[in-house]
């Protein structure tokens, strides 16, 4: 009978599945887990999954399958999530997706209820990273015993109770322990367990941190001996992490440390493709001296290599003053320039190819959009950032002003045929009526132009006539609308149903932070019968428009795009019903109880309006959060890591020394003014989600919104006015408003630079604002709590507590989620005579002007918090409207974004 | 009397055909679904055919005497619904325990009725364990993808009440199929686990998948190998598929089990694939001709039938496989150091 055997069905390997198999066998390649689906490894997959975009979040999952990965770890470790939640959430729409399915998925949690959650929801052969004996022998048992009974293969990390292994002998002793205990106490197969035998890193100048590399080899090399049938994985990244910022050295290093763990028998591992360098491609000496770190072969290995390593970034740095290149063919030149965005030779290279050319124009077709095409090539597959290709515009916009006079002339003497512009195509671009914010829509439209379309530019605030005017006058072929706050939304979509009635065609371009695909999908799309196409970034802007015009491709692509939205739509509705909502007085049933008796309610050392009329910028800048700064570049990442940041961080760093140096200006020269006025009032909260406050003898009133959706058990709804005392208490209780501005000067300083041609720093002064104006109200903040209102006196936090918001109260904006009714603003500029007082002016949107402005309440409450309100009711609607006596279509109107879909 | 992995090892076994195409010959009434005990239900219960091991417990005794009789070495309990989710439909979630003792009680009756006339023979019990009617990776709802009818725990202890009462009632072996989701029969399988490790028993497990049409994947998406992969993990007699194909189209899918799994392999097609009428028509000479395929190539260790099968079918197969030597089981390598 044994005759008919087949030996290789017998082995015993590790054997994952999906929808399909992945059986990973000692002649296996070794095996890549995909890790962009990891919160804690990926801050673009934390973010969508923190503002619930999984559709987003899935496409990432897709792009690690289509990249290769045949595994995927997903991992949901974050303070902010609901991990559980999301890890299932997650998961399920993973299952539902085949061409992601099909490979296994790794679940990753330190916390076991998720990890447990996980698996109850995968039918496929999972693997669990990972288990330890960090909490000691008896939950590590229960642990694989349950993972056994799910039927997942499981990460065994080599930590026990005492600490980590970080010598060759403690990876033996715990790898060894943990092996006997699961093969031979749960009845664990062997072939269904994976080590991480714990990568550190070396070259770090510590003495005990010279092994780690070699002991991690070692250690491999006998657990495959010692262990049968078990694997080694491990995280690659961590052996250069001393070398951070240089990468053609930590590439080298990952490379070499991987060839030999490989050989020692590593068979799985997290590696990110593009930071490995072809082991054969490394220099002869950088090999050499990696080598020696990695296997430890000489006494000053760190030192040999941090010195050579120095030379490697050194010879970069010299490549910048290093002018040879200035001996190429012309055509490389001024590619070079350009994608260097070095304009000190443009108009001298310029004025060459103009002489070599028959006509002027031929430049621009010619040597200067062969030069733009790399730049957008480099911008679409990633190699280069945002804030370089708008240098880029820079030097061209430099080159074609040169350019331009020569071609005027020539127009006199040779009239170009009708129509016989040279632009692929000519773009409107506008922030909607009511809205002021266009740091996003001047990114857009810099790249657009920098692909060789022509934008007219109709700035902020511009009124749907015309929009559509100019888009006839013009003659356009796309129109492009941009908003930051949720009124522009309605404008958005008046828009498009103007655009249906006066039968335009043209496509239109939605974009700016509040507009999503929902919205576009569900509210605009239906709108207008020719394309809608929603596009938060300028990277995909150039793809979209691209697609839009191309004779070949447009027709098709727009039906496309119909049929998306129409499905996304008939999708997004489908999804709504699921959520089931209260009644505004169910929901008020269920608000959150404080109890007043206890409550510590501290009165206002100065009740009454006060008002910062000149504030000293200097003192703002501690306050300063960067990270959003970085953000309105696309340069995504939490400062200060983002300036070490593997992928952006070189172009983090140098955005952020023109930003230092702008700022420097600004603050040397006075170029901002920056105010602020604010007021404490007594206040109650009256009729269950009306806040009552009292100033000069005279009543105010703001109105606050309840969160409808049907919570959890134990979960209240929410609304700020839970958090002030209600009358009936008759506790005394206070409220602050306040509304700052550093936006004074900014524009008049942007708009100089772009008259100068120069986008990039008209940009960097908006954002720079925009940073002040929130910095000024953090510092606002610091100042009532601690001194004004006093309730913190004695408050001590660093700035990073600041930023992460850890101190007692909330200063919630009206337009932002706790309170997304923008009317109230109107209640904050009639009771402070804001507009009088400083200047700062409400757009018909109820937008600030100048856009580098914050306003907001004061709640000094201990338990007040940040929430978001969600969707409401009808009843809500039209019970805010009879309390604000509007009209029910007016309240409709400025809560439309909040209103739930019947 | 031997355990059933020794028989295994000694030839291939032949497990019953088709329940409820034998209890369709009966034309039972709602009357008769309802028998004495449940004449007062206030909800419609015929087509319930697990309540028939309650209310006609002779009819049911009948059909697995035919089914040993042909020469089956192993019957299925008349359980293939008795869950609480399942038997929500009839509202007899209270009567999930009887249904599934007494079920297996009369089976067990029978075996030992054939067992004691012939003792080289033994005969087995299987209880049949469904897929209920919920599915726990997909969703009922094609516009909201992420969403779950049933949930891992809720089919847990689902499986979890019918398991303990088919093991009080006398099953020798549990068979979790029909399987359309993986996930269903991992619920089944800890379902299982849990039991055996409270009791301090060990039980012989099949599990049976069912690959849905010509993709050659199961409903929930796993291709053959992977399906295999992931029940796995637990300690299982044999692992095969059944229903929904004929004895034909399961070929290459069987070829891939057999070549991959260390375990017993095995096999209950439907007869045939339905016609135009929806009726099995393959008779038991053709289904016994495939079956011998089967053995021939040395795919199987236990065949049997599906939907549409009789004792003739069973009986036709029971005379082919007798000349064949059952398919070889691999062990896998030590590993102890």
């Amino acid at each position: 009978m044994d005759n008919n055997k087949e030996q290789h069905n017998t082995k015993r390997f590790l054997k994952l599945s999906g929808l399909e198999p992945l059986v990973i066998t000692p002649e296996s390649n070794f095996v890549n887990v995909g890790e962009r689906t990891n919160v804690a490894g990926s801050k673009k997959f934390l973010r969508l999954i923190k503002e619930d975009k999984y559709e987003e979040a899935l496409d990432i999952a897709r792009e690690q399958v289509e990249g290769g990965a045949q595994i995927i770890d997903v991992n949901m470790d974050d303070g902010l999530i609901d991990g559980k939640e999301a890890m299932v959430k997650f998961l399920n729409l993973i299952v539902a997706e085949p061409d992601i399915a099909r490979v296994p998925i790794m679940i990753d949690s330190s916390k076991w209820e998720i990890i447990e959650a996980g698996l109850q929801v995968v039918q496929g052969k999972c693997v669990v990273n990972s288990i330890s004996l960090k909490e000691g022998e008896e939950e590590f048992i229960r642990h694989a015993k349950l993972i056994r009974r799910y039927g997942a293969a499981v990460i065994v990390m080599a930590f026990d109770e005492v600490g980590q292994a970080d010598t060759y002998e403690r990876r033996l002793e715990i790898s060894k322990r943990s092996y006997d205990i699961l093969t031979e106490k749960v009845g664990f197969p062997p072939e269904d367990i994976i080590f991480d035998l714990n990568v550190f890193p070396v070259a770090t100048g510590m003495e005990e941190h010279k092994l780690n590399a070699l002991d991690f080899i070692r250690a491999t090399a006998w657990v495959k001996e010692n262990l049968p049938f078990c694997s080694v994985s491990g995280g690659v990244s961590n052996v250069s992490f001393s070398f951070r910022g240089n990468n053609p050295v930590r590439e080298a290093m990952h490379s070499v440390f991987l060839y030999h763990a490989i050989k020692a028998g590593m068979n799985m591992g997290i590696v990110n493709p593009s930071m490995l360098e072809v082991y054969d491609d490394i220099p002869k000496d950088l090999l050499e001296y990696v080598e020696d770190v990695i296997l430890n072969r000489r006494d000053d290995a760190t030192e040999r290599l941090l010195d050579f390593a120095e030379s490697v970034v050194g010879k970069a740095k010299e490549n910048k003053v290093d002018l040879s290149w200035r001996e190429e063919p012309l055509q490389d030149r001024i590619t070079r320039a350009l994608v260097k965005g070095l304009d000190q030779y443009i108009t001298e290279d310029v004025e060459e190819a103009r002489l070599s050319v028959e006509a002027p124009i031929e430049v621009i077709e010619g040597h200067l959009m062969t030069g733009m095409n790399v730049v957008g090539d480099l911008f679409q597959s990633g190699k280069m950032f945002l804030p370089q290709v708008v240098k880029s515009a820079r030097v061209m916009k430099k080159a074609v002003a040169y350019l331009l006079p020569f071609i005027e002339e020539e127009k006199l003497k040779n009239p170009l045929p009708e129509g016989g512009s040279s632009a692929a195509g000519k773009i409107l671009m506008a922030t909607v009526k009511g809205d002021v914010h266009d740091i996003g829509k001047n990114i857009v439209s810099v790249v657009l132009a920098c692909n060789n379309y022509e934008i007219v530019d109709l700035g902020v605030m511009v009124p749907p006539e015309k929009i559509i005017n100019t888009a006839k006058e013009e003659n356009v072929d796309i129109i492009g609308l941009s908003g930051l706050i949720t009124p522009s939304l309605d404008e958005m979509v008046f828009l498009a149903k103007e655009m249906e009635r006066q039968n335009f065609t043209v496509p239109l371009l939605i974009g700016g932070a509040t507009t999503s695909k929902a919205h576009t999908a569900v509210k605009i799309d239906p709108q207008y019968k020719s394309a809608v196409v929603h596009v938060n970034d300028a990277s995909r802007a150039v793809t979209v428009v691209g697609d839009l015009l191309q004779k070949e491709v447009s027709k098709k692509y727009k039906e496309s795009i119909k049929l998306d939205y129409a499905d996304f739509r008939q999708k997004f509705l489908n999804r709504g019903k699921h959520k089931e909502y209260l009644t505004l007085l169910e929901a008020r049933e269920n608000k959150y109880q404080l109890d007043w008796t206890k409550a510590n309610i501290v009165k206002p050392n100065t009740l009454g309006i006060q008002m910062i009329e000149e504030m000293d910028l200097e003192k703002l800048v501690p306050y300063i959060d960067w990270s959003p700064f970085f953000r309105s570049w696309e340069l995504h990442g939490k400062y200060p890591d983002i300036l070490e940041d593997d992928v952006v961080g070189e172009q983090a760093k140098e955005l952020f020394a023109d930003a230092k140096q702008m700022m420097q200006k600004v603050l040397d020269k006075k170029l901002f003014q920056a105010r602020a006025i604010f007021g404490l009032f007594p206040a109650n909260t009256i009729n269950e989600d009306d806040i009552s406050l009292e100033h000069d003898g005279e009543e105010y009133i703001f109105r606050t919104l309840r969160q409808q959706t049907k919570k959890y058990a134990g979960k209240p709804n929410f609304a700020l006015s839970d958090f002030i005392a209600p009358k009936d208490s008759g506790i005394q209780d206070y409220i602050g408003c306040f509304c700052v501005s550093a936006g004074f000067g900014a524009d008049e300083l942007a708009d100089s630079y772009r008259k100068n041609l120069d986008d990039y720093n008209s940009i960097l002064v908006k954002a720079l604002a925009d940073r002040f104006a929130e910095a000024f109200a953090e510092y606002l903040h610091k100042e009532v709590r601690t001194q004004h209102w006093g309730y913190a006196a004695d408050e001590v936090l660093s700035n990073e507590e600041l930023i992460k918001e850890t101190y007692k109260g909330i200063r919630p904006a009206p337009g932002y989620p706790a309170c997304p009714d923008h009317l109230e603003k109107l209640t904050i500029w009639d009771l402070l005579k804001v507009k009088e007082n400083i200047g700062v002016e409400l757009t018909d949107s109820l937008a600030m002007w100048p856009a580098a402005s914050v306003s907001g309440y004061y709640f000094g409450n201990e338990e007040a918090r940040y929430f978001g309100l969600g969707k409401i009711k009808e009843d809500q609607v039209a019970d805010f409207a009879d309390r604000k006596n509007i009209a029910l279509e007016e309240a409709s109107k400025w809560l439309a974004p909040n209103i739930a879909d019947e | 009397m031997k355990n059933i992995q020794e028989v295994l090892k000694e030839r291939i076994l032949v497990l019953d055909g088709a329940m409820g195409t034998m209890l369709q010959r009966h034309k039972f009434t709602e009357e008769d679904f309802r028998g004495e005990k449940f004449k007062d239900w206030e909800h419609p219960l015929q087509g319930n055919n697990d309540l028939l091991s309650l209310t006609q417990p002779e009819a049911i005794a009948e059909v697995h005497r035919q089914y040993f009789a042909a020469g089956a070495d192993i019957v299925e309990t008349n359980t293939f619904s008795s869950t609480t989710i399942a038997m929500a439909d009839y509202h007899m979630e209270d009567l999930i325990y009887d249904l599934n003792y007494e079920s297996a009680r009369i089976a067990k009756a029978v075996a030992d009725e054939f067992t004691a006339k012939e003792p080289h023979k033994p005969r087995f019990v299987a209880g049949s364990i469904g897929p209920t009617n919920k599915t726990a990776s997909m969703s009922p709802d094609v516009n909201d993808p992420g969403y779950r009818g049933v949930s891992f725990d809720e089919l847990r202890l689902a499986y979890k009440q019918q398991v303990e009462a088919l093991l009080d009632g006398g099953a020798d072996i549990l068979l979790v199929e029909t399987i359309f989701d993986t996930l269903n029969a991992k619920a089944a399988l800890f379902a299982i686990e849990e039991v055996k490790e409270e009791r301090g028993i060990e039980v012989p497990i099949m599990v049976s998948g069912t690959i849905t049409d010509a993709s050659g994947r199961t409903l929930s998406g796993q291709t053959a190998e992977a399906f295999l992969i992931s029940i796995s993990h637990i300690p299982i007699l044999s692992v095969g598929f059944n229903c929904a194909l004929g004895a034909d189209q399961l070929v290459p899918h069987l070829e891939v089990l057999s070549a991959k799994t260390e375990h017993a392999v095995s096999a209950h097609p439907n007869a045939g694939l339905p016609n135009a009428f929806g009726e099995y028509d393959e008779t038991p000479e053709e289904m016994a001709a495939q079956i011998k395929e089967y053995a021939e190539k040395g795919l199987v260790n236990i065949v049997g039938g599906c939907c549409g099968t009789t004792p003739e079918h069973i009986k036709a197969m029971s005379d082919v496989v007798k000349e064949y030597r059952p398919r070889p089981i691999n062990t896998l390598e030590e590993y102890q150091a």
